[in-house]
C-alpha cells in the first residue's frame, strides 16, 4: 500500500475513533499534498480542528487570568485555556518540529490523564492531536514522548496524489459499529510479536496499534477484526515506528502449493475474508516496514547503522531546535520599556492588597488602581550556549610532543569549559580521513579518557577535517548552540577530499573547505604546530578568515590563553 | 479523574518498582523514589495505582492542606488551634497523587498570594500550590531529568524537611508539606546530576519485557481496562485489598521491627565495598530494609531483605569510575554476593 492510499484511511480512522488513536504525526513539508489531507481530514470531522500554535504560552493553553475581565470587573475572572475550550475536538499543532519540549509534556499529560490541571483544579479535556511536523533534517522531529501517544505516524512526499476519503456517512455507520468490534486473541497476539519484531521498545505502540485495528474494523462494517486492519495498523501504527527489520523468514519449498488456495476456490462463500491465510506474519511486516520506510533508511537498519539517541544535555532538554532565547524565568519590579515585557500577573499581586486604600483616596471610580511602582516585568534568561569544535591533526607529521602538547591544551580548555557550562567536541584527523571522537559533551572524564586515547600517525587529511567540523558546527547551530571551532595542525596537507595522496590537490582542496568555512561565519584560530611556521599554514587561516598563532615551540599554557582570547570574541 | 484507577495488582512484572513504591508508601523517610525507564512501561500508572488502593485518609475539614485530624503534633497553624481547642472536624479523603507538570512555575508549586481576596478585599492571604495538595500524598514527576535544576533542588528540600516554606510577595508561611516523591525519566534523554540523583531513596530501572507472552498480557490488560474499567477494577478488587492490608499492617508494624547490629554491619560494609559516597546509602538501606520486612510481616531484618532492596537503595550512589564501564545494578550484586 502506498501513502495515497493509506493516507485518506489514516484521516478516516482518525474521525472514527479522534481520542483512542490519540492523533496523528504527519511529517510532510507545507503543499498541496498537505492541504488536500487536511481537508479530507477536515470533512469528516463533526467540526474542524483548531490550531494550537507551537509557542503558546502557559496561560493560555492551560487558562488563567482574564485579564480584561479582570480590569473591568476588579475581580479576577478566569479564562478557559485552549485545551479546557476544545474538550472532545482535534487540535492541529502547526510547526510541531519546533516544539519546546515543556509543552510536549503537557499534551502528553493531557491525553494520559483525559483531564487538564488548571488553576482552578481539574477540567475535562478529551482531545486528540494532528502534529504538522515541516521538519527537513533528521534531528528536527516532534519530541518523543508526544510521538508515543500518537496512534499513527504518517509521511507525504509532496505530489503524492491522495485517493478519495471514505464518505463521512459511512463514519456515522462505523462509529455505531466500533464499541461492538471484537479482536481475538490471534490477533493480539501478532500485534505483539510484530512490534517486538520491529524492535519497538514502547508497549503503547502495540495498544495503539490494536486501537487503530478495531476502528479499521468498524469502518469497513465488520465486527470482528481480521488480517486486512492488521496490515493497516502494520502501515500506519507500527512500521513507523521501527527500530530495525525483522529478519527475513526462511524460504517455503515452492512445491507445496498451501492447500487453503483449493479451498478457497471451492466454496466462494466462505465467511472467512482472509485473503492469503498462510502468509506468514513475519513476511507481512517485512513487507509492511519495507514499504513505508524511506530506502535510505533501509540500508541503514540493514547495515545495522547506529541507534539514533538525541544528544542528551540533560538540563537543555531535547533536541529539537526551540530558541533558547529570551525563556521568561520569573519577575521584577521595572518599566516595560527597551523591549522588555510587561509581566501582568505579577502587576496585579502587587497592586491588589492596596486597593482597598486607593479606593478610598481616589477621586476617580475606577477598577484597579495601578500605580507606577506596581508594574513588573518579565525576566528573560538568554542562555547562549557555546560549543568548541577541537579539531586535532593527528597525523604521522605532527609530531609526536606536538600532539602531546595540543592534547595537554585542550585539557586545560576543557577545566576551562567546564566551570563556564560550556560543550567540548573532539574531531581528530588522520590517515584517509576525519573522524568525530567525541560528540559535544560536558562530561570532563570522558573528555579527558578520548583524549588519551588517540593516537598518531598517517598523512593528513586536513580538507577532510575542516569539512567534518564545518558539518558538526551547522548541527550546532541548528539546535541554537553557538560553535567555534580551534584547529591545531601544521598545514602541511597532503591528503585531498577524496583520499588520494598528492600535496597539490590536498592543499587546493583545504583552501577550499576553508573558504566554505569562512563563509559559514564560523569563528575559528589556528594553531599552527609546526616547527617552523609554515606558509601553507597561514593561507589556510587566511582562507578559513581564522585568527592565526603560530607557536613553533607551543607550551599547553600559551595554547590556552590564545585559545581563550580567540573565543572571547 | 476519568473512571476508576488501573489496579496495582493488575500491573504485569515490573516487580522491582512495585516493590519501591510499597516501601516508601510504608516508610516515608527513604525518601523518594526515582523510576528510570523506556517509555511506556507503565511508570505513571504504578503510582497512581497506588494512590488509589490505599486507603482513603481522615483529613481536617476545610483545611487546604487536608492536615491529619489525629495527628496531635502536626498540622497547620489552623488547624493545631483547632485542635487545641477541640473543634476539628474530620472527613474521609483519597491519598492525593499530583502531577508536576514539566515547565511548571515556581509559584504554581509552591504557592502564591490569593489574588482574588487580594482584589477584592485588599487581604494577604495565601493561596496553596501543587506542595499543599500533595502532602500526605504523592507528587509524581515526570521526565525528572528534564526539570529545572533549581526546582528540584526545591522540591528535595522540601521532600527532605517535611515543610514548605513560603517568603515572597510580602507573604510568610510555612505549612506542613510530607509526600513521597516519585520522579520517573528516560536516562538516554540527559542525566541527572549525582547531587541529584543521592537525593532520591530508592532507583529503580524499568524495562520493557522481553517475552512475547509477557508484552501480550500487558496489553491485554490494559486494553480491557480501558474498556470497563468498572469491570476490570472489581475483578482486581481482591488482590488490590490484599495488598492494601500488607501496607497498612506494615505501617503499624514499622515501629516495632528491629535491625540487629549485624545487620547494621552488613549494610556499612556493603556500603564501603561499593564506595557510596556519605551516609546516606546505608540510612537508606536500613531503613528500607525494615519497611521490607514490615511488609513481609516478620519483626526482624534479616539478610533476605538487605539482598531484595540493596540494588534499589544503592544503584545511583555508586562513586562513577569512568574505567570501569560495568552497569551499576551488577555491580551491586557482585559486592552483595561478596559481601553477604
Amino acid at each position: 500500500m502506498n501513502a495515497g492510499a493509506l493516507a485518506p484511511q489514516a484521516a478516516a480512522l482518525l474521525a472514527l475513533d479522534p481520542h483512542g488513536l490519540g492523533g496523528v504525526w504527519l511529517r510532510a513539508r507545507p503543499g498541496p499534498a498537505r492541504e488536500r489531507w487536511l481537508a479530507q481530514l477536515n470533512t469528516l470531522l463533526p467540526q474542524p480542528p483548531r490550531r494550537l500554535p507551537a509557542h503558546i504560552d502557559d496561560h493560555r493553553l492551560l487558562g488563567g487570568l482574564d485579564l480584561a475581565a479582570t480590569l473591568q470587573r476588579g475581580r479576577p475572572v478566569q479564562q478557559p485555556g485552549l485545551l479546557a475550550e476544545s474538550d472532545g475536538g482535534v487540535l492541529c499543532l502547526a510547526m510541531a518540529e519546533r516544539m519546546p519540549p515543556a509543552l510536549a509534556a503537557r499534551l502528553a499529560a493531557v491525553i494520559d490523564t483525559r483531564h487538564v490541571v488548571t488553576p482552578a483544579g481539574a477540567v475535562p479535556a478529551r482531545l486528540s492531536f494532528v502534529a504538522l511536523d515541516e521538519g527537513v533534517e533528521d534531528d528536527e522531529t516532534l519530541p518523543a514522548s508526544l510521538a508515543d501517544r500518537l496512534a499513527i505516524h504518517l509521511r507525504l512526499d509532496e505530489g503524492t496524489k491522495l485517493a478519495a476519503a471514505p464518505a463521512a456517512a459511512e463514519l456515522e455507520a462505523a462509529r455505531g459499529r466500533l464499541p461492538a468490534v471484537r479482536v481475538d486473541d490471534e490477533l493480539q497476539r501478532h500485534c505483539c510479536e510484530a512490534a517486538a519484531m520491529l524492535g519497538i521498545d514502547s508497549l503503547r505502540a502495540p495498544l495503539l496499534a490494536l486501537r487503530l485495528v478495531r476502528a479499521s474494523a468498524a469502518l469497513a462494517g465488520r465486527t470482528r477484526a481480521n488480517r486486512d486492519d492488521m496490515e493497516l495498523a502494520l502501515h500506519l501504527v507500527l512500521a513507523p515506528r521501527a527500530r530495525r527489520l525483522p529478519a527475513p523468514p526462511p524460504a517455503e519449498p515452492p512445491d507445496a502449493p498451501p492447500p487453503e488456495q483449493d479451498a478457497g476456490a471451492e466454496d466462494p462463500g466462505d465467511e472467512s475474508t482472509d485473503p492469503d491465510p498462510q502468509q506468514p506474519l513475519d513476511e507481512q511486516v517485512l513487507e509492511a516496514a519495507q514499504s513505508v520506510l524511506p530506502a535510505g533508511l533501509l540500508q541503514l537498519l540493514a547495515g545495522g547503522g547506529p541507534r539514533r539517541a538525541p544528544p542528551s544535555s540533560g538540563r537543555a532538554g531535547s533536541a529539537t531546535a526551540s530558541r533558547r532565547r529570551g525563556r521568561p524565568i520569573g519577575s521584577e519590579r521595572g518599566l516595560p520599556r527597551g523591549g522588555a515585557r510587561l509581566d501582568l500577573v505579577a502587576t496585579l499581586r502587587a497592586a491588589a492588597p492596596w486597593q482597598p486604600l486607593r479606593r478610598r483616596e481616589s477621586t476617580q471610580p475606577r477598577s484597579l488602581h495601578l500605580q507606577r511602582d506596581d508594574l513588573h516585568i518579565r525576566r528573560c534568561r538568554t542562555r547562549r550556549e557555546t560549543t568548541t569544535i577541537f579539531a586535532v591533526d593527528a597525523s604521522g607529521s605532527a609530531a609526536l610532543h606536538r600532539l602531546a602538547e595540543a592534547k595537554g591544551a585542550v585539557e586545560l580548555l576543557l577545566a576551562d569549559c567546564y566551570v563556564r557550562r560550556d560543550r567540548v567536541a573532539l574531531i581528530a584527523f588522520r590517515g584517509a580521513a576525519a573522524e568525530l571522537l567525541l560528540p559535544p559533551t560536558r562530561s570532563l572524564p570522558r573528555a579527558k579518557r578520548c583524549l588519551a586515547g588517540l593516537p598518531g600517525g598517517g598523512g593528513t587529511p586536513l580538507a577532510a577535517g575542516i569539512v567534518a567540523a564545518q558539518a558538526l558546527a551547522l548541527s550546532l547551530q541548528r539546535q541554537g548552540s553557538s560553535p567555534s571551532l580551534v584547529l591545531l595542525t601544521d598545514g602541511r596537507a597532503n591528503i585531498a577530499r577524496d583520499g588520494q595522496p598528492g600535496r597539490e590537490a590536498a592543499h587546493r582542496d583545504a583552501l577550499a573547505a576553508a573558504r566554505q568555512l569562512r563563509d559559514a561565519g564560523l569563528p575559528a584560530l589556528l594553531i599552527d604546530t609546526s616547527p617552523q611556521t609554515q606558509p601553507a599554514a597561514q593561507a589556510v587561516a587566511e582562507a578559513m578568515g581564522a585568527r592565526y598563532l603560530a607557536l613553533p615551540h607551543a607550551d599547553a599554557q600559551q595554547l590556552k590563553r590564545a585559545a581563550a582570547v580567540s573565543l572571547a570574541r | 479523574m476519568s473512571g476508576p484507577a488501573f489496579p496495582f495488582s493488575a500491573i504485569v512484572g515490573q516487580d522491582e518498582m512495585k516493590l519501591a513504591i510499597l516501601i516508601a508508601a510504608v516508610e516515608p523517610a527513604v525518601g523518594g523514589v526515582l523510576v528510570f525507564g523506556d517509555r511506556g512501561t507503565g511508570k505513571s500508572t504504578a503510582v497512581r495505582a497506588l494512590a488509589a488502593l490505599l486507603p482513603p485518609m481522615w483529613a481536617t475539614e476545610g483545611c487546604s492542606y487536608a492536615c491529619d485530624p489525629h495527628d496531635a503534633h502536626d498540622g497547620c497553624e489552623r488547624c493545631r488551634t483547632l485542635k487545641v481547642g477541640g473543634q476539628a472536624r474530620r472527613r474521609r479523603v483519597p491519598v492525593p497523587v499530583v502531577d508536576l507538570p514539566l515547565g511548571a512555575t515556581e509559584d504554581r508549586i509552591v504557592g502564591a498570594l490569593d489574588l482574588e481576596r487580594a482584589l477584592g478585599s485588599g487581604e494577604r492571604a495565601f493561596e496553596p500550590g501543587l506542595l499543599a495538595r500533595a502532602h500526605r500524598g504523592f507528587l509524581y514527576i515526570d521526565e525528572v531529568n528534564l526539570l529545572e535544576d533549581h526546582l528540584v533542588d526545591l522540591l528535595i528540600d522540601v521532600a527532605a524537611s517535611g515543610e514548605n516554606v513560603v517568603e515572597r510577595e510580602g507573604l510568610s508561611v510555612r505549612h506542613p508539606a510530607r509526600f513521597v516523591l516519585v520522579g520517573s525519566g528516560n536516562p538516554e534523554e540527559g542525566e541527572l546530576r549525582p547531587q541529584l540523583l543521592d537525593r532520591f531513596g530508592l532507583a529503580v530501572e524499568v524495562r520493557t519485557p522481553a517475552e512475547i507472552a509477557t508484552r501480550v498480557e500487558v496489553v491485554k490488560r490494559r486494553d480491557a481496562y480501558e474498556r470497563d474499567p468498572a469491570a476490570f477494577v472489581e475483578h482486581w478488587k481482591k488482590e488490590d485489598a490484599k495488598i492494601r492490608r500488607r501496607v497498612v499492617a506494615a505501617r503499624e508494624r514499622l515501629g516495632a521491627v528491629n535491625v540487629p547490629d549485624a545487620m547494621l554491619e552488613r549494610c556499612a560494609r556493603l556500603c564501603i565495598a561499593l564506595g557510596t559516597d556519605g551516609l546516606r546509602g546505608e540510612l537508606t538501606l536500613m531503613r528500607a530494609a525494615r519497611a521490607l520486612a514490615a511488609l513481609d510481616g516478620v519483626d526482624e531484618v534479616s539478610d533476605v531483605h538487605l539482598k531484595r532492596v540493596a540494588p534499589a537503595a544503592l544503584r545511583h550512589r555508586l562513586r562513577r569510575d569512568p574505567l570501569d564501564e560495568a552497569g551499576s545494578g551488577e555491580r551491586v550484586e557482585r559486592a552483595l554476593a561478596e559481601a553477604l
